[in-house]
């Protein structure tokens, strides 16, 4: 067994085509898998949908692939703060499919956990609802929702042992955790790659059995949308 | 607080807050939006716990942190750099809506750009204006046991924002228990029931409430 590639390129090879679905970790620029998504604008496919909470910013994250063309469409519950995101949006050149969190987020894990759909109240009543199924269950109505099964995950996380267990860090965990198991291929890049037996087996947040290729993409330099702090009181 | 000197009227965005913490109870979970929603924490009445509850898969939101000790890992929904506290807990997206969706989370403020009388809500879309979507509100207000709406009383070219019906695309139908403006309180106890004008800023006549709101309420 061997997960582990030298660099995003090679762990990419094969497992990327035209107008395949990607799904892809990340709250804001918080863990996002920076590396992959540079290597995945690099090889040039187009056409490709993307089911991300977010659309990165102008020039981060996903937003570097909308500068390319690259995406035809993405999934996602929040695209604010993306000038370019908005001008191809308007012109008609990306397609949108608003997702609320909630559903995004399970739809990912109903995907990776072989669901192929399931009933949520969010969204009832609402423009999300529309061509959906409505059930309804002890008198209340609820949407039937999507699982999400991608031909690629990308997801960042902090630790991994050579196996392929995988540790995140804090709100970095976010999407990369459902976004990993509704792949088909899963690639994760890591801050850090340790020896197996090094990781708390108690405390695995990502198991082995879902992690194809992985890759060590530091040193990074994490970027920070907004950056607010307090002040020291006096001694 | 500060005080008024009769030309601003009403509550401001502090003291809006502020009145929604009245709302809080020992041993809460609570989801707080972005905006003036994310100042309630700032008004926790001493000796009570309350956990706030980040929808990007944190329990036990701390304050800002100081400078050299902020972290990128380390965000709220508002993408905002927080730090943590003794309990606090992470998690993945699909574990923190389950939390929202299936009904462990106590209460939920949140912004809105419109109210119906009827207690649905509007807070994600302008067609043809805005896209940025409706991340995790749509969740929440299916969700969450008790639902604030905190907001200007109205927009601002003047025109009420707590109207007969919704003119701009649904966030939740049917879901706001409560709504906080700067001029007024208004309440209703179930979701059958209309909502009652509960309290008046200071300085704000029921006239003046009156002729700034086009929904219909229920008022002494």
């Amino acid at each position: 067994m061997k997960k582990l590639y030298p660099d995003a390129i090679t762990a990419l090879e094969g497992a990327l085509r035209n107008d395949m679905l990607i799904a892809c970790g990340g709250f804001g620029l918080c863990g996002i898998p920076e590396r992959l998504l540079d290597a995945v604008r690099d090889s040039g496919v187009t056409g490709l949908t993307f089911a991300s909470n977010n659309a990165g910013i102008d020039n981060e994250g996903i937003g570097k692939l909308l500068r390319t063309r690259q995406v035809k469409k993405m999934i996602s519950s929040y695209v604010g703060e993306n000038k370019e995101f908005e001008r191809q949006y308007f012109s008609g050149e990306l397609e949108v499919e608003f997702c609320p969190q909630g559903t995004l987020a399970e739809r990912m894990r109903a995907g990776g956990a072989g669901i192929p759909g399931f009933y949520t109240k969010t969204g009832v009543g609402t423009l999300v609802a529309e061509g959906k199924e409505v059930k309804s269950f002890n008198g209340e109505d609820y949407i039937l929702e999507r699982g999400i099964f991608a031909d690629l995950s990308l997801v960042k996380a902090w630790r991994a042992d050579t196996t392929g267990n995988v540790v995140f860090r804090k709100t970095a965990r976010n999407f990369n955790q459902p976004a990993a198991t509704c792949g088909k291929v899963c690639v994760v890049e890591v801050e850090e790659i340790v020896p197996a037996g090094t990781l708390d087996p108690d405390s695995i947040h990502l198991h082995g059995v879902y992690v194809q290729r992985m890759i060590v993409g530091a040193p990074y330099d994490k970027k920070i949308e907004f950056r607010t702090v307090r002040e020291r009181e006096a001694a | 607080m500060t005080a008024h000197d009769g030309l601003t009227k009403g509550w401001t965005r502090d003291q809006m807050a502020a009145r929604a913490a009245q709302e809080l109870r020992d041993a809460y979970y609570v989801n707080l939006g972005i905006g003036i929603p994310t100042l309630v924490a700032n008004h926790v009445p001493e000796g009570m716990t309350v956990t706030l509850q980040s929808e990007n898969g944190m329990l036990g939101i701390g304050p800002f942190p100081y400078d050299d000790e902020v972290d990128p890992d380390l965000i709220n929904a508002g993408k905002q750099t927080i730090s943590e506290l003794p309990h606090s807990a992470y998690f993945d997206s699909a574990a923190s809506f389950a939390m929202i969706r299936g009904g462990h989370i106590d209460l939920t403020v949140l912004g809105a750009m419109e109210v119906a009388e009827n207690g649905d809500i509007a807070n994600w879309m302008i067609p043809g204006k805005m896209i940025k979507g409706m991340g995790g509100a749509m969740d929440l207000v299916a969700g969450v046991k008790k639902i604030i709406v905190v907001m200007e009383h109205v927009s601002k070219d003047g025109s009420p924002k707590f109207i007969p019906a919704c003119t701009l695309p649904f966030t939740g139908r049917n879901v706001v228990d409560m709504i906080i403006t700067d001029l007024a309180v208004f309440q209703r106890p179930d979701h059958a029931s209309p909502f009652r004008l509960l309290e008046c800023a200071p300085g704000v006549t029921l006239d003046e409430v009156k002729a700034k709101t086009t929904a219909a309420f229920v008022h002494v």
